[in-house]
């Protein structure tokens, strides 16, 4: 903003010979197109690596592509035809949707939880900060084959704890379920301090008065939680809840380390916890190498990004709604 | 506001371009093709023995700088890198492994590799067992792929401390004595369970039906999942539904430790004597020893595989046609796979040569293995070996087996019972060999 108010040539300067009229017409290019120039850089980045990829998969997903194959056949919509068909593909985007569920939603709670409490005056408060950044700048593939091992059926921490009160060993890998419950974990482990940063800056945005005002009035700290921190970090929830779905829908590392061994890829013996890029690597490379099919599937599941993404926004603009007008 | 987003958009161009930038230097990476010093990268899995015989090439050819990658890799994540880097017409090493199960899915796309016979390798077939020859070739016969590493004779490999713990004979040749077939492996397994030593009888059921259905197709009809006219008969090979049931047996009686073959269980049970045998193609002698650790060196021992016969696994080296260095590759791989380099390999890693010559020769004749209290490996895989029956494996082998295996799996775990796991097996196998 304060760029273009700067550079907008005076007025006056119309009035004024052959010269000056050229160096303001100048001037007015600069005005009209260099702020286009500056964002290029992006632009070209994204066409490069955004959008090239992005049809050029769709263009793939419309063949029957071997992904060593010589000349691959056009066979239209038939790879999205067969997949809409396709139970295990349906399979994985249930799990996807359920480790989705499962994790966000804690996940997102945990976070605005703490932001509340590092918002207070705490001491040493950059530490806690700082500390609960931690896990997320630790590598996936470390966190992941850690959980794995804690998670193990036999030699699993968690299962000898639990064994200590009393409930039988858990087969995390091969229980639906359960294998969900041990995504989650390993997710909400490496992003709940993130969102709770993104949350607390949010929080720092507030204005003082407003709580000041609520305690005069008789607020306590839960009303002045529900009633101004969560209505005013709307804008701040939907971010973190579409970036949070984006990324949830694509999970793939801590879902593929989590199952070692023979045939990772699958997600577990009934492919308890594939999610869909997993069933997208499963057919794109090893074992089926069949490129256009997994191509379709990488498409279908950016078309379920989009629809769940939609759905969120939708329910957070109608939840978010009530609250503002009745604070009005 | 403005000022900050501009600052923020220059970082971001800058990381991008450094992102670019560092890509490209990635890309533009090579030495120098003629006269300096060759780099040649050799991609494996597992482990294949070669790090003395490379110390001994470069020895040999001063200017050559060999560097393997992948050593103690798991196949299941080799395969698919491997597929993309010759997707990508980049990526891949100058001579690369690959296991014999998926050397046909490389073989129907041969446009990826140097034909070797264009290379001379024609005389260098007496080298090998015919089987293990024409496996490298294509179906027409006009390109040899690759060159026969080794091959996988089979043994059961048993720890003799839980047996002695059961109360059930130690030595070698007794042991062997217990179980000429596979009924009576599942009578000693009931007997071993029975003294409650804390371990299972076997590490996974989805190993041991591998090796009873290679060893039945081997000595029946000489193909598995596919037949030679590569149609698939999962649900019509006796073979499959023999090696099923048996298997059932052995789950049935509550053998198997359920350790997922490769996975980070698995080896744990390893290191904690968790189980007393595993069925021991040659190969596996390295992983035991790999995944067992040192402290049990000398705990370990060899007995004969119930049934007879058998073979499971075994690789070849192939030059994929985007090596810069493909001359020295193909000498490279040549030396790797002759006589010498098999016997080289053997002794350090156990993989079984298929070079008939090697077979003979007394290096492994009387080749006895210290981490296996000494045991006769030379006599017990090396005298089978030239007799193996090989098993024909179709176009789309790995992801039928993938199928097959995992419905096994299944049952092992109690998910499914015997009767749907065989429906599972025969109607994934066919989607998965449609797709």
């Amino acid at each position: 903003m304060v760029v273009q108010v700067e550079g907008r040539p005076p007025r006056a300067a119309k009035a004024r010979g052959r010269g000056p009229a050229r160096e303001h017409r100048l001037a007015r290019l600069d005005v009209r197109y260099s702020p286009y120039l500056y964002v290029t850089p992006f632009f070209l980045l994204f066409a490069i690596f955004g959008a090239y990829p992005l049809v050029y998969t769709f263009w793939v997903s419309l063949h029957d592509w071997d992904l060593l194959g010589v000349d691959p056949t056009f066979i239209g919509t038939q790879n999205y035809t067969q997949l809409l068909a396709d139970a295990d593909f349906w399979h994985s985007v249930v799990n996807t949707l359920g480790i989705f569920v499962i994790s966000t939603v804690p996940q997102l709670l945990a976070a605005l939880w703490l932001a509340n409490l590092l918002n207070r005056r705490l001491r040493a408060r950059t530490t806690w900060r700082m500390a609960v950044l931690v896990p997320n700048v630790t590598s996936t593939a470390a966190v992941a084959i850690v959980f794995a091992v804690l998670f193990g059926r036999e030699f699993g921490m968690i299962n000898w704890l639990l064994d200590l009160v009393g409930i039988d060993a858990i087969d995390w890998k091969a229980n639906r379920f359960a294998a969900w419950t041990a995504i989650s974990a390993m997710v909400d482990w490496r992003w709940t301090g993130y969102n709770a940063l993104i949350f607390l800056a949010a929080m720092q945005a507030i204005p003082r008065d407003l709580y000041e005002s609520a305690s005069i009035d008789g607020a306590g700290r839960a009303r002045q939680f529900w009633s101004i921190t969560v209505p005013l970090l709307k804008p701040t929830i939907i971010f973190a809840v579409i970036i949070s779905t984006i990324g949830g829908l694509q999970l793939f590392t801590e879902p593929r380390l989590f199952n070692s061994g023979t045939n990772a890829i699958r997600g577990g013996p009934l492919r308890e916890s594939q999610t869909v890029t997993m069933y997208m690597f499963e057919n794109a490379f090893a074992p089926h190498y069949n490129f256009g099919y997994g191509s379709a599937v990488a498409w279908l599941l950016f078309a379920l990004i989009a629809v769940v993404a939609a759905i969120n926004v939708l329910i957070l603009r109608r939840l978010g709604g009530g609250a503002r007008k009745g604070d009005r | 506001m403005g000022v900050f987003s501009r600052r923020r958009l220059a970082a971001i161009a800058l990381v991008a371009t450094s992102a670019l930038l560092s890509t490209t230097a990635c890309g533009g990476g090579d030495e120098a093709a003629d006269g300096g010093p060759v780099t040649l990268t050799v991609d494996v899995f597992g482990q294949f023995g070669y790090e003395k015989l490379y110390r001994q090439y470069e020895a040999d050819h001063p200017g050559v700088k060999i560097v393997e990658r992948g050593t103690g890799g798991n196949l299941d994540e080799y395969s698919p890198k491997l597929t993309q880097w010759l997707a990508a017409g980049k990526g891949a090493g100058d001579v690369v492994a690959i296991e014999e199960g998926l050397l046909v899915e490389y073989k129907a796309n041969p446009q990826n590799f140097v034909n070797l016979l264009d290379h001379g390798a024609a005389d260098l077939k007496g080298n090998f067992l015919e089987w293990k020859w024409n496996g490298g070739l294509t179906a027409d016969g006009k390109q040899l792929i690759g060159l026969g590493t080794d091959v996988g004779g089979m043994a059961i490999c048993y720890r003799k401390d839980l047996f002695a713990a059961a109360g059930l004979p130690v030595d070698r040749d007794a042991v062997s004595k217990l179980w000429p077939t596979w009924q009576d492996y599942v009578r000693v397994g009931e007997q071993f369970t029975a003294k409650n030593t804390g371990a299972a009888f076997l590490d996974a059921a989805t190993n041991t039906f591998n090796t009873i259905l290679l060893q039945t197709a081997g000595n029946t009809t000489g193909y598995s999942y596919y037949d030679t006219t590569d149609k698939l008969v999962v649900d019509s090979n006796p073979a499959v539904r023999q090696a099923y049931d048996t298997t059932v047996d052995i789950i049935d009686s509550g053998l198997s430790g359920r350790y997922g073959a490769w996975s980070e269980e698995w080896v744990s049970a390893f290191k904690q004597a968790k189980f007393a045998t595993i069925a021991c193609p040659a190969w596996m002698t390295g992983v035991i020893e790999g995944n067992a650790g040192p402290d049990a060196k000398g705990k370990w021992d060899i007995a004969q595989v119930p049934g007879s016969g058998g073979n499971w696994g075994g690789s070849y080296l192939a030059v994929p046609k985007q090596s810069r260095h493909q001359a020295e590759a193909i000498a490279l791989a040549r030396f790797l796979t002759s006589a010498k380099g098999q016997i080289g390999a053997f002794q350090e890693k156990g993989p079984l040569p298929s070079s008939p010559q090697a077979l003979d020769d007394p290096a492994i004749v009387n080749s006895t293995n210290a981490y296996f209290s000494d045991a006769p490996v030379g006599k017990i895989f090396a005298a089978g070996a030239k007799s193996l029956k090989p098993v024909y494996m179709g176009p789309k082998n790995q992801a039928v087996r993938t199928e097959v295996e995992n419905a096994v799996r299944t049952v092992e775990l109690g998910q499914r019972n015997p009767a749907q796991g065989w429906t599972d097996a025969t109607n994934n196998a066919r989607k998965a060999a449609a797709k």
